[in-house]
């Protein structure tokens, strides 16, 4: 024990000789810290949709993240399955970088693959995510397609703590394009809304939270026309019950 | 050159071991020392040369901290700043003379192994008198263990910084405000929050916790002996990762005669905060033959931890409630920058919670000063200690912005320790006028989880310099709405709470929301040393700092430990 001690003290008086004057002694310095790396698994909607129609629809929306403070990678990622037609409606994934920009909100890059039955699209995109005044979640994309159309997104959401664990969480996603698609069924001006609210119940921390609600969709202008000529319903409620995953 | 040098003392062996920590509520896998967490109590002596061997028994890299201890940097076992640390399976042989008493503690400093377990108490036994008299001696260390691991609640805390937070306002609180302060007053409020996006429950980021008497939960119950009459030493530490406590032991009075290790003036309190990391030694005398709860509730109230004093084991005392959880209030906000609250847009603060005198719940109005913000900033604490004198009654309490939704209140009116009333017994240093000060603005980004020092994180941020032999003022602005712990190694910061020469000695210095607070260090020990907000995610999010000390006697003699000379270490003391 004794020796072993003294070992140390040893080492430790012998260093200044070791390295007196070399410039091994800045370089084998103690390294300084090194940036916390974290990553993250969030599905916001996992939900089965029963619609005013009786369409039954499995619809998701999530994202998993790695990155530091100062810059993540994120994989966003959601879809509607038409469960019956066993065919995705819409299918988009998005993959982007992202850094604070200021205190509450970060500036976004990337691309997005829509994939859905039918015509798929390639966008770049750049946007910004963050928390407005009042607590209100924004998220809002600006998108450049393959073909040269461009369109614009803005999603909302506001979470009401009736307790500390059943929440009820309104929503709105709105969708502007500002030139037509037609193939993809998308016209300019307004194209979509889809509002929201949950009520969830935070069953197992934050990790998994059920939750039921209820959602409007609607179509307008040219998209409208465009969904009527394929028989499409251009809006519908639905009722839905899924969970919120947290990891 | 290895001849010995040092006084044979006594040798110590710690093993750093996996354990299962049960806290009466939950299971768990933790860390511990010799098998159990808390670990041992360390008893040395002053004036005794230690020798103790930490053997690594993780998969895992680990070090040992002897929190508040003097002695040289290379012993103070913090990874990159005093070594590089104790590889898995290696022994670390640490060697310093005990050159202080009082009570302190160890603990990791490496990853989040604190939180997980691994701190053991330290007791010193003084070679002279102590100016007070005691029967017995009891340590009661605190902690707070969660169901989750230290890693998962930074990674839960990243993701969502309010993951822990179950206290925030919901809408029937919003109902209840209406009724009590009008419908314009309650939504006043709630906009002048979410205008900001900040939370008036911001008091505890980590909720969820057991929080346990010497490794003991609420239901386990420690419990100490006592015989009717004696005089006991009760040697309060918190070890908890992030949970400050408010400490009473209903129908005792408490005489408070050490902080930190050092010996104070007594003061006697119905009632102490104690911030993570800090000790406190009171003394009680119970004359009564029959069980005494200590009762220590978390200042967010989201816990409590709880023993008994009992004259013969298995008898137990009513154990109170949990008083309502404190609110921040605009006061609390007065720290940061740019938070001029006079013409701040929108804010009527006629209507303002915490700003309406007469219609607000849970706060005694009564010996507050009007708010009057334009004498707020810039408080200065240094003029304080005249003013305020000890016994004043009433909840102010210069360590906290007037108004403070956190300014403590000692249960059915009692005494509440505060700063303002420590003083020391014997000062350790000569008053001298500070050589400099040093301005450090604690800051953060809660809603990104980040916290810093004057805004830059600890591993972007150049590391502190100070010379030997100066004596340098620390101005330490709180620009947050949390309280932050602040622990500098190595050395003592002197408090100032306007006491001149008998301001008293701490390891660790607690900072309220919106406040100022000083505090001077004679820099007396060379070498490199961390200074951090002891709340251990605040610091792993970077409210730390690495001082360095340069130019002292022994400049030629140390140099910054490197990982060539650390690994040859290694490989030396496992040969
Ligand atoms: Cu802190």
């Amino acid at each position: 024990m004794r020796k072993k001690m003294l070992k140390v003290t040893a080492s430790s008086l012998l260093l200044p000789a070791l390295f007196t004057g070399s410039v091994l002694a800045q370089e084998n310095t103690l390294a300084e810290k090194e940036p916390n790396v974290f990553y993250g698994l969030q599905m916001e909607e996992l939900e089965y949709r029963y619609s005013d129609t009786d369409k039954e629809l499995g619809v998701w929306n999530g994202d998993a993240f790695i990155g530091t403070d100062e810059l993540k990678f994120r994989w966003i990622t959601e879809g509607e399955y038409v469960l019956e037609e066993r065919a995705f409606e819409t299918l988009e994934n998005q993959f982007v970088l992202q850094k604070p920009l200021w205190d509450f909100f970060d500036i976004k890059a990337g691309v997005r693959f829509d994939t859905p039955e039918g015509p798929n699209r390639t966008y770049g995109l750049i946007g910004l995510a963050g928390l407005a005044p009042y607590w209100f979640e924004v998220d809002t994309n600006f998108y450049v397609s393959e073909k040269g159309d461009t369109s614009f997104d803005v999603d909302i959401e506001y979470e009401l703590l009736l307790t500390n664990y059943l929440i009820l969480t309104p929503s709105a996603d709105i969708d502007v394009a500002f030139s037509s698609d037609e193939e993809a069924g998308v016209g300019s001006g307004l194209s979509s809304t889809e509002l929201g609210a949950r009520l969830s119940y935070d069953l197992i921390d934050r990790a998994f939270s059920p939750y039921v609600g209820v959602v409007y969709e609607r179509l307008y202008g040219k998209t409208e026309d465009f969904a009527n000529e394929h028989g499409e319903d251009a809006d519908g409620w639905f009722l839905t019950v899924g969970a919120k995953l947290l990891f | 050159m290895l001849a010995p040098a040092f006084a044979l003392g006594d040798v110590y062996d710690i093993s750093v071991d996996r354990v299962t920590i049960n806290t009466g509520e939950f299971e768990k896998e933790g860390i511990g020392y010799n098998g159990s967490s808390p670990g041992p109590v360390l008893r040395f002596k002053e004036g005794e040369d230690v020798t103790i061997n930490v053997t690594n028994n993780l998969d895992e890299p680990t070090s040992i901290h002897w929190h508040g201890l003097i002695l040289p940097f290379q012993m103070d076992g913090v990874p990159d700043i005093s070594f590089v640390g104790i590889a898995p399976g290696e022994t670390f042989t640490y060697e310093f003379p005990i050159v202080q008493t009082g009570t302190f503690w160890f603990h990791s400093h490496t990853g989040f192994q604190e939180p997980n377990g691994a701190y053991g108490a330290i007791v010193i036994e003084p070679e002279g008198r102590e100016p007070f008299r005691y029967d017995r001696d009891y340590v009661v260390q605190l902690t707070d263990q969660h169901p989750h691991s230290g890693d998962r609640i930074m990674r839960n805390l990243k993701m969502m910084p309010d993951y822990y937070n179950r206290q925030q306002q919901t809408v029937g609180d919003f109902f209840e405000d209406v009724a009590d302060e009008g419908f314009q007053a309650a939504l006043a409020d709630r906009m002048a929050w979410g205008d900001m996006r900040m939370m008036s429950s911001d008091v505890e980021d980590v909720q969820g916790f057991t929080a346990l008497i010497n490794g003991e939960g609420p239901e386990q119950n420690w419990t100490g002996l006592f015989k009717p009459g004696e005089r006991i030493r009760l040697r309060f530490i918190n070890s908890s990762a992030m949970t400050y406590f408010d400490i009473r032991i209903p129908g005792l009075e408490m005489t408070v005669v050490q902080a930190d290790g050092n010996n104070v003036q007594p003061v006697k309190v119905g009632e102490f905060r104690i911030a993570v990391a800090e000790t406190f030694d009171v003394i009680v005398q119970p004359k009564e033959d029959r069980a005494y709860t200590i009762f220590a509730e978390s200042m967010g109230r989201s816990g409590y931890a709880r023993g008994t004093l009992a004259p013969r084991q298995n008898m137990v005392a009513e154990v109170p409630e949990l008083r309502e959880p404190p609110e921040l209030t605009m006061a609390d906000m007065s720290g940061m920058p740019g938070m001029d609250h006079s013409n701040m847009e929108g804010m009527d603060h006629s209507n303002m919670k915490g700003m309406d005198h007469s219609n607000t719940e849970g706060m005694d109005h009564s010996n507050m000063k009007g708010m009057d913000h334009s004498n707020m900033e810039g408080m200065d604490h240094s003029n304080m200690g005249q003013g305020m004198s000890a016994d004043s009654a009433g909840p102010s309490d210069p360590f906290y912005a007037e108004g403070s939704g956190l300014t403590p209140e000692a249960f059915n009116g009692g005494k509440f320790l505060s700063y303002a009333d420590l003083r020391a017994q014997n000062p350790l240093y000569e008053d001298r006028e500070p050589t400099r000060e040093i301005e450090l603005r604690l800051t953060g980004n809660m809603e990104r989880y980040i916290w810093s020092i004057n805004g830059v994180k600890y591993e972007d941020a150049d590391p502190i310099r100070l010379q030997y032999g100066e004596r340098v003022r620390f101005k330490l602005v709180n620009e947050t709405m949390m309280s932050h712990p602040m622990h500098l190694h190595g050395m003592w910061s002197i408090l100032d709470v306007g006491a001149g020469k008998w301001n008293p000695i701490k390891h660790t210095v607690s900072v309220a929301p919106g406040t100022t607070v000083y505090m001077e260090t004679e820099v007396d020990a060379e070498g490199q040393w961390a200074f951090h907000c002891h709340l251990s995610y605040h610091a792993d999010a970077g409210m730390f700092r690495k001082v360095v000390v340069e130019g002292g006697p022994g400049d030629e003699g140390w140099s910054e430990p490197t990982s060539a000379a650390q690994a040859s270490t290694v490989k030396g003391s496992d040969s």
